[in-house]
């Protein structure tokens, strides 16, 4: 394989046939000289090439490579055919798996490494593996042509006026600096722009703390010390054309902490007889943080680590994140459920450039 | 015995010596550890009370105090309900081997007769949720769908998708669910054991835990299905990507350069 492209080189045409090889083996006999080029080795023959029976024997193999292909395409088909989309087999150590999917996988293995593996052993043992050297040619080249191009250009500069007729060559450079603001437009017109998305949820004052798992209001009471419950606002409808967009800023996660444990002023005011609501949503790149942990009332992030306490304001006392999980103000209403008192203060999730 | 010495030099000699060696100390350590003691269950509520106040009094009240009320090596009982006793004492997460991050899992100490008389006896301190019953935590009572559901909404951020567990900080981890008694998951959920928050009936009601529990038989047993063939440990497509890197690639270098090691040449030199 080793000798491919050779043939379509144009330079030196006449050189490098075989003949010419015992020729560059016998200028390595100068004598005394350690640098003397050794010249190409002599070409060394494979027993395929030697034995006719070794090359039947290749050439056999090969064959069966191939006829082992045809067999995995046919196997893929009678198996794509065969076993229905939800048949299972058990197979060590891989457990219980779909037997379409592993018969499809397997058979179209074989069809592929049967040509793979049949074409290199051809190209290894059956076809031609003289060598073939190329010597390398002068890269640069030579000072006639270089002084031809350089005349053709100059001719061409002048023949085209470029230098002489100032108006068309300004214009020229006026329409090529212009017609890239095309695309500026085309781009910016991408989509509308964010304008305050980012900085506002779908929380609002006397929305109602919805249990995803309920999809009831949450009360106080309903929520033990050391609880974990998340929360996403009243009116959000799962079938909502927007509803992803809307709890991926929304979602809230909800704690009960004994209110002397709260060290945080504002975390204390901003509770409900110790049940506080952070946004669920990580202050680094926007991961759901929801790793808490009911004994250190700390919540980690999976993605970076990145840690908050929850009895001090959700600061960060670990990891990249920069700001705090921002805290919802919570009460509750007349009917005894939980409800915000507002949208979040601050935008959730991670930093952006304009946020304040 | 001329024979064995002279062989005590193989490069093989350290490492028989060093597995007699093992399978001596196990053996004996199987032989001459305290085996627990079956005992019958009493069936009057009195008298498991009285009988695990006793036991209560051997093996727990080191650390939770004479009458559980806690100490610095231990919290409080009461108040946690016998479900949290059926647990924690279940699982042999109590009584604990060594304080650490996180009490281990390990085999269960007492027999489910002297765990249930010890829970009677916690349970008499102060009310807190009760051990379930069976059709309560029966996972053919529950609606997989749902649960899966459920379970990524409120469990997989700790515990993985299909309930592998993960890391937490400072040592502690959530641990995996796979063979887990769907009674311990439930109780689990109920009581919140250690750094756990917990999901009592009021915000997650007992119809949901089975739900959950079904989802966990569903994917994450022996016999789970696989549809796509080897799951890597469910670990998620990072490690599905680092394993098609290093195995896949790897095995197409390796042989590669073995094909390209061999020479086809009749003279081998």
């Amino acid at each position: 394989m080793s000798e491919t492209g050779s043939h379509n080189d144009m330079a030196e045409p006449e050189e490098h046939l075989p003949a010419t090889h015992g020729a560059h083996g016998a200028e390595a006999a100068v004598p005394g000289d350690p640098f003397a080029n050794p010249g190409h080795p002599e070409h060394e023959y494979r027993r395929q090439d030697i034995d006719e029976k070794a090359a039947k024997h290749s050439e056999r193999v090969v064959a069966g490579l191939f006829t082992l292909s045809m067999l995995g395409t046919l196997a893929f088909i009678t198996s794509f055919v065969i076993f229905p989309v939800d048949k299972y087999v058990y197979i060590f150590p891989l457990g219980h798996v779909s037997a379409l999917n592993f018969s499809l996988g397997i058979s179209l293995a074989v069809a592929l490494l049967g040509i793979g593996t049949g074409a290199v052993h051809w190209a290894r043992t059956l076809m031609s593996d003289e060598e073939m050297p190329d010597d390398r040619h002068q890269a640069d080249a030579d000072d006639e042509l270089r002084a031809n191009i350089e005349a053709q250009w100059k001719q061409g500069a002048k023949e085209s006026a470029f230098g002489r007729r100032k108006l068309v060559r300004t214009t020229m450079l006026g329409a090529l600096t212009l017609v890239p603001l095309s695309a500026v437009v085309i781009l910016r017109d991408l989509g509308p722009m964010p304008q305050d998305k980012l900085r506002h949820t779908a929380w609002a004052k006397g929305k109602a703390l919805i249990n995803p798992n309920t999809n009831k209001p949450l009360r106080p009471e309903d929520i033990p010390v050391g609880s974990l419950t998340f929360a996403q606002p009243e009116g959000l409808n799962e079938e909502d054309e927007d509803f992803q967009q809307q709890i991926a800023k929304a979602a809230l996660m909800v704690v009960r902490l004994k209110p002397e444990d709260i060290k945080d002023k504002k975390e204390l005011d901003w509770s409900h007889q110790g049940i506080v609501a952070f946004s669920k949503i990580c202050t680094h790149v926007g991961c759901p943080v929801s790793l808490y942990e009911q004994q250190t009332h700390h919540v980690l992030c999976p993605c970076h680590q990145s840690t908050f306490d929850l009895s001090d304001g959700a600061r960060v006392i670990f990891g990249p994140a920069g700001h705090r999980l921002p805290q919802l103000r919570i009460s509750v209403n007349g009917e005894g459920n939980l409800v915000a008192m507002s949208d979040f203060e601050v935008p959730v999730g991670p930093a952006f450039w304009e946020r304040g | 015995m001329k024979k064995l010495s002279a062989r005590r030099r193989h490069p093989l000699a350290a490492l028989v010596v060093l597995l007699f060696a093992l399978a001596a100390t196990g053996g004996l350590y199987a032989a001459l550890a305290p085996a627990p003691k079956a005992q019958a269950d009493d069936s009057s509520q009195s008298i498991q009370i009285s009988e695990g106040k006793k036991l209560f009094s051997v093996g727990c009240a080191s650390c939770h105090g004479a009458r559980g009320q806690g100490s610095s090596d231990g919290p409080s009982l009461v108040g946690v309900g016998s479900a949290a006793v059926d647990f924690q004492v279940g699982t042999g997460r109590m009584p604990a081997q060594q304080p650490g991050p996180q009490i281990q899992k390990k085999p269960g100490q007492y027999t489910q007769g002297q765990i249930d008389q010890l829970a009677a006896f916690i349970a008499s301190l102060g009310p807190g949720p009760v051990t379930p019953t069976s059709d309560q935590y029966d996972p053919a009572g529950g609606d997989s769908a749902k649960g899966g559901e459920l379970f990524r909404t409120n469990c997989s951020q700790c515990h993985n998708f299909v309930g592998k567990g993960g890391a937490l900080t400072d040592g502690k981890y959530a641990p995996t669910l796979k063979g887990v008694d769907p009674k311990h998951i439930y109780e689990a959920m109920q009581t919140g054991p250690q750094n756990m928050p917990s999901f009592p009936d009021t915000t997650m009601p007992s119809q949901a835990k089975a739900d959950i529990i079904a989802y966990l038989q569903a994917v994450d047993t022996a016999d789970s299905k696989n549809p796509g063939g080897f799951t890597l440990g469910s670990l998620g497509p990072v490690p599905e990507g680092l394993f098609a890197y290093i195995f896949g690639l790897g095995a197409l270098i390796a042989v590669a350069t073995w094909v390209a090691a061999r020479t086809t040449k009749a003279k081998k030199s």
